[in-house]
């Protein structure tokens, strides 16, 4: 599977979670685990280019996919990926647990919606819980993501999703 | 000192790493650690027959098994934390359970494995023989005490407090109006998206122990490993990392694994880290807000109180390891900002075989708030009174502080509010709710609350200018999402005149900073802040002395500023902060950094030592804050909301707070503290339950069936804020983590009750709930 | 939560996948895994044999059939929401999909898999049942067609064998007017009770163990829902007749 763009061996333990194994195996803990059941959402990563729960997925079934985790949005060193800068801007971060996937979920908001109603950003962002914003931060950053997403710069990292 | 930065929308400094996906949480901690897991027990109370354990111990992959028998401290009973004259029948469990179990949960053996994988499997292996007891579930069965939790509490009562300020009964007797209510408050869970995680390493060579733990308090961890394993402290350091969320059950200490996982680190000489899986979180990780209150109020024909007499039993769970915090602050809490001459209050703390019970965010609060609230809100219906009519003719005025309600506090003093002006809480939350919405089936609901903040004993910090001229801070308490490293980088920023950006904050880590209490009782600001200003005002003195023999004049004539210390008034008589670290710390050797202007051959212009008696080398001190009593932070919530009478789906139509927490840091934070405590008072009183059956197994322990809310179920809120300052610390803060949750309860059941016509008593509520109310209104 | 040990295959053709679950014991059949995969990290479910079935190519196909849609076992239900012939042959499809879980639950989770499932408070196979759709599913044994109306047999039982592999299910065009409406505890939540309208028929989800069809007229009859923590039998009952008032009501 390449996972960021980087081609890696396949997983060895069939039960190995994704999650565990991008985690645990790959070192990438940027993608978190909150309930392992699919409920709270820090897990999700990009398959293929859409959002899923790495939590509900078995790493094997990744073999011949391409992942993206939360480290491959903006390289190191690099600028912000509009989802992260907007984040950033907004307040949209408390303790930092649940944003990587609410950030993965968003970008694949942005990929069907890139100029969501109201509407569409609570449902896009609903199936991510977070304990400390009370969402409203959350909701201004989608807000702000789609503008900055619209936004052409020149200094942008890579592989924005 | 400037004030640049305290009071400014500053942007947090620590988003850049966890957007990045780069923080670094514990259970990120993996330097080859085993792996491992709890076996707990499935029953609520149980004798313990046998445990049998070989079968996982010979399962390839395992490389320990503990039970009991297995510990040196074995036999035992952990500590109770904060004990207290009246809790006469304090108990507490075994870091494992060997004779008895006294809840679905409580930790029987201990599994180190290669991976958690096999460490499940292995727990799969074990064998309890277990013989089942008779469950006490409601703290009503409790108090009944037809069962016992633990053989040797009477009553199953661990502690029993009445209090009485004026003369209740005679004041009952003399008051035009009287009523009686009964209320009734359900247990709810923290849920932190993060659960909690251990790791420990044992490093023989260096006889040092290094704990990363997901915990409000390594200062005390630390305390507390050291007395345990026999170590000096300087052998031990705790550090809390990133934690994601804490809500109050991560200031609970010793949690079994966090004594489990360090022992068996010693044990095995290799790192060990154990973390917690959601559905144990469900039943290892305290709880709280089990209560129910009697309560009779006499008032007279203006709806003014007269006399208050409650009478509450709390739901302690089944050990008391936090000793009775919680149901000293609701007996404290319950007057709220209103006058009441007369006030008695009692409680019973009672076992009950299910998870213990420490402070949840609101910590005894959001029950007082919503005791209070409710009644008042009876009073205005008796009287033909508008809520907030009721309301403002009992409140305390701004000219009655410090206002003492006459009742015990959690640290030990008397309560005593140090200022507030409650009428334009009250006035401005009103104005901005606005006029009702048209249309059936919409209620409005108004609740106010104070909140004691910031607990002694104290906190402190350490404040350093490198010869970089950047500047390192650091203090005991970790954060959970608070902005620590940001407020407290404003707060020294402005002491030493430097660029926020300047600032790196370092909380949580023993190693760094080993002294303090922990992060709770929304006591950050007021206590790390405080010291933060106390250290970097000890830094600014410092640099003024050395600068002032540098420049000869007197250091009261200097300022610090932009990065230096300069003549008042006069940029160009000055030196930066940068050279001040360098002169601060004279040295033999240069050795880069500019220190070749700090040693022996170089021009020196004052007489004396090197370092004169009393000075200290390099450009730093350590400050300590203890307050004098707490800080009264207090608000008003207000709301409109539409319950479909049909569904009985709830539609928050609008929602206003207006906020008091003295002098605001950062409004960006506190908004954003406020925010999320709504939204997860919201979730308590309308989507969260935790479901005991009567034999004592919760019925939803999991996301699918705790229901936190979504961004779907949760509104907009709109905040204002007053500033009364505190008069009691320096710069005047208040905290702010707590208070977004109080109030939610109190005013949602208000509203509801308006938009529905039924009398709403007990919290959560849910469709089901309000269906059968309506059905038949109690 | 870490699922139990089992032994993992994946096969790469549809006869591959029916030759396994001919030959192997106690095999289960993981699609989207957005309801398998739980399951095993509780270690509710502890199959000796996992049969992925994600390897097989060309099984994920949304195409117009018999005046219907019909749709292939590997298609997301994310595609069944996004699909262009799904929303003009059959939009009571595309309302209902949208109702399950979340955008990224739907990006994995398969239609099939859910009908496979079987979860009574489900809404697709509410739909299939009230438009008198079917499944076929496929065997060693051969194919065969299995009528919504006898597909679900009991609370996550369905007619499926086995040694049977679902591989498509197909949905007649739902006829004017059509309504689904779910009375749910939170957004994206499984119902606590749920209506489907296609013109004059109705089923009902959550308030029984399958999904049933109901008289619109009186809905109620022969209901006997079963109570949770969120929804008692009288409450259900409460709901199912407000559901179908609103549903009949456009």
């Amino acid at each position: 599977m390449k996972v960021n763009g980087v081609a890696h061996p396949a997983p060895v333990d069939p039960r190995r979670l994704l999650s565990d194994h991008l985690r645990h195996d790959l070192g990438l803990t940027g993608t978190h685990v909150g309930c392992e059941h699919g409920v709270c959402g820090c897990c999700t990563v990009l398959l293929d280019g859409a959002p899923v729960r790495s939590c509900l997925m078995l790493a094997v079934q990744a073999e011949g996919h391409e992942v993206t985790t939360i480290e491959g949005l903006a390289a190191n060193g690099a600028p912000l990926h509009p989802v992260q800068q907007a984040f950033h801007e907004c307040h949209g971060l408390q303790c930092g647990f649940c944003t990587p996937g609410f950030v993965m979920s968003v970008v694949g908001l942005l990929g069907q919606h890139p100029d969501p109603t109201p509407e569409q950003v609570d449902e896009g962002i609903a199936g991510n819980l977070c304990r400390c914003t009370g969402y409203a931060s959350i909701r201004r950053s989608v807000h702000r993501a789609a503008e900055l997403s619209k936004v052409p710069s020149p200094l942008r990292g890579e592989g924005q999703g | 000192m400037t004030t640049k930065w305290f009071g400014a929308r500053v942007q947090r400094v620590e988003d850049d790493r966890l957007l990045r996906g780069h923080g670094r949480f514990t259970d990120d901690i993996d330097e080859g650690a085993l792996e491992s897991c709890i076996v707990r027990s499935p029953y609520a109370h149980a004798l313990i027959r046998s445990i049998d354990v070989s079968a996982a111990r010979g399962m390839p992959g395992v490389v320990a098994v503990y039970t009991a028998a297995d510990l040196p401290f074995g036999q035992t009973d952990l500590p109770i934390l904060i004990p207290h004259p009246n809790l006469t029948h304090g108990r507490t469990q075994r870091c494992l359970a060997s004779e008895v179990v006294r809840y679905v949960g409580e930790a029987v053996a201990f599994i180190v494995a290669e991976s958690r994988s096999v460490a499940e499997d292995a727990a799969d292996m074990v064998q309890v023989d277990y013989e089942p007891l008779p469950v006490v579930i409601t703290p009503e069965a409790a108090a009944r005490a037809e069962h016992l939790v633990h053989d040797d509490v009477p009553g199953n009562v661990a502690a029993e407090m009445v209090q009485e300020v004026g003369a209740v009964e005679a004041s009952l007797a003399a008051s035009p109006h009287r009523r009686r209510h009964h209320f009734r408050f359900e247990r709810a869970a923290a849920c932190p998206i993060e659960g909690r995680a251990v790791w420990a390493r044992w490093s023989t060579s260096e006889r040092k122990l290094t704990v990363y733990d997901s915990t409000q308090s390594p200062t005390s961890i630390r305390g507390g490993l050291a007395v345990l394993f026999g170590l000096p402290e300087s052998s031990v350091e705790v550090i809390a990392p990133d934690v994601g969320g804490g809500f109050g059950p991560k200031i609970m200490l010793f949690y079994p694994d966090e004594l489990l996982v360090p022992f068996a680190a010693m044990q095995l000489g290799r790192p060990v880290k154990w973390t917690e899986d959601r559905q144990e979180h469900f039943t290892a990780v305290n709880q709280e807000r089990g209560q129910v209150h009697e309560v009779e109020v006499g008032f007279d024909e203006e709806g003014r109180l007269l006399a208050l007499d409650v009478d509450f039993i709390h739901d302690a769970g089944a050990y008391t390891p936090y000793g009775i915090i919680l149901p000293i602050i609701t007996a404290a809490q319950v007057p709220g900002p209103y006058r009441v001459p007369s006030y008695r209050v009692r409680f019973r703390d009672v076992y009950t075989n299910a998870t213990p019970t420490s402070p949840y965010r609101g910590a005894g609060r959001p029950h007082a708030c919503f005791v209070m609230e409710r009644t008042l809100d009876a009073i205005a219906a008796e009287l033909g009174l508008e809520r907030a009519e009721v309301r403002r003719r009992n409140l305390i005025q701004p000219d009655q502080f410090p206002y003492e309600v006459g009742v015990a506090w959690q640290d030990g003093n008397r309560v005593v509010y140090d200022s507030g002006d409650y009428p334009t809480l009250l006035e401005k939350a009103i104005a901005n709710l606005g006029p009702r919405p048209g249309g059936d089936h919409i209620g409005m609901g108004v609740g106010m609350y104070v909140e004691g903040t910031g607990v002694g004993p104290y906190e402190g910090a350490h404040v350093q200018v490198l010869v970089s001229g950047k500047v390192v801070a650091a203090t005991g308490i970790p954060s959970q999402g608070q902005a620590h490293a940001t407020v407290w980088a404003q707060i020294v920023a402005d002491e030493l005149g430097v660029d926020v950006a300047d600032v790196e904050v370092t909380g949580g880590d023993t190693r760094r900073f080993p002294w303090g209490v922990g992060t709770f009782a929304s006591r950050g600001a007021v206590t790390a802040g405080n010291a933060m200003a106390v250290a970097a005002g000890m830094v600014a003195e410092k640099a003024k002395h050395i600068a002032a023999d540098h420049l000869e004049v007197d250091p009261a004539d200097l300022e610090l500023v932009g990065g230096n210390v300069q003549v008042k008034g006069s940029p160009d008589r000055g030196m930066a902060l940068a050279a001040l670290a360098v002169l601060a710390n004279p040295v033999r050797y240069a050795f880069g950094g500019g220190t070749e202007a700090a040693t022996q051959f170089t021009a020196r212009p004052r007489p004396g030592p090197p370092l004169h008696e009393g000075e200290q080398p390099g450009l730093e001190a350590t400050g300590y804050y203890s307050p004098p009593g707490s800080t009264w932070a207090a608000g008003c919530h207000a709301a409109y909301v539409r319950v479909d009478p049909q569904t009985f789906r709830l539609e928050i139509l609008k929602y206003v707070v207006v906020h008091d927490c003295g002098r605001v840091i950062n409004p960006l934070v506190v908004q954003g503290q406020i925010e999320g405590g709504v939204a997860q008072g919201i979730g308590g009183a309308f989507y969260e339950r935790l479901a005991y059956d009567g034999e004592g197994q919760l019925r939803n322990a999991s996301l699918m069936e705790f229901l936190m809310p979504y961004a779907t179920e949760i509104p907009e809120i709109e905040i204002d804020h007053i500033e009364t300052p505190s008069p009691l610390n320096p710069l005047g803060v208040k905290g702010a983590g707590e208070a977004g949750v109080i109030p939610v309860g109190a005013v949602l059941a208000s509203a509801i009750e308006e938009a529905l016509g039924v009398p709403i008593t007990e919290m959560p509520l849910s469709p089901l709930k309000l269906f059968e109310l309506v059905k038949s209104p109690s | 939560m870490k699922p139990p040990p089992f032994e993992y295959h994946a096969p790469a053709t549809v006869d591959e996948a029916c030759a396994l679950l001919a030959s192997l014991e106690d095999a289960k059949v993981l699609a989207g895994g957005q309801s398998l995969v739980p399951l095993l990290n509780f270690r509710l479910a502890r199959p000796a044999h996992i049969v992925d079935i994600n390897r097989i190519t060309a099984l994920d196909r949304i195409y117009e059939r018999d005046g219907g849609v019909a749709i292939q076992a590997l298609a997301r239900q994310a595609a069944v929401e996004d699909s262009e012939p799904v929303a003009r042959v059959c939009p009571l499809l595309t309302a209902a999909v949208r109702l399950v879980a979340h955008r990224v639950i739907r990006n994995r989770g398969t239609l099939c898999g859910s009908l496979a499932h079987a979860d009574p408070a489900s809404e697709l196979p509410a739909v299939v049942l009230v438009l008198g759709g079917h499944v076929i599913a496929r065997s060693s044994r051969g194919e065969r067609l299995i009528e919504a109306g006898q597909l679900f047999q009991g609370v996550m039982e369905t007619a499926l064998a086995p040694d049977e592999l679902l591989v498509e299910a197909w949905f007649p065009s739902s006829p004017q007017p059509f309504a689904v409406i779910e009375e749910s505890r939170r957004h994206g939540d499984f119902a606590l009770a749920g209506v489907v309208r296609a013109a004059g028929r109705l089923a009902l989800f959550g308030v029984a163990p399958t999904p049933v069809l109901a008289d619109p007229r009186d809905p109620l009859q022969g209901l006997q829902p079963s109570g949770d923590l969120e929804a008692t039998a009288e409450f259900r009952l409460h709901l199912v007749r407000v559901l179908t008032e609103k549903a009949f009501a456009a």
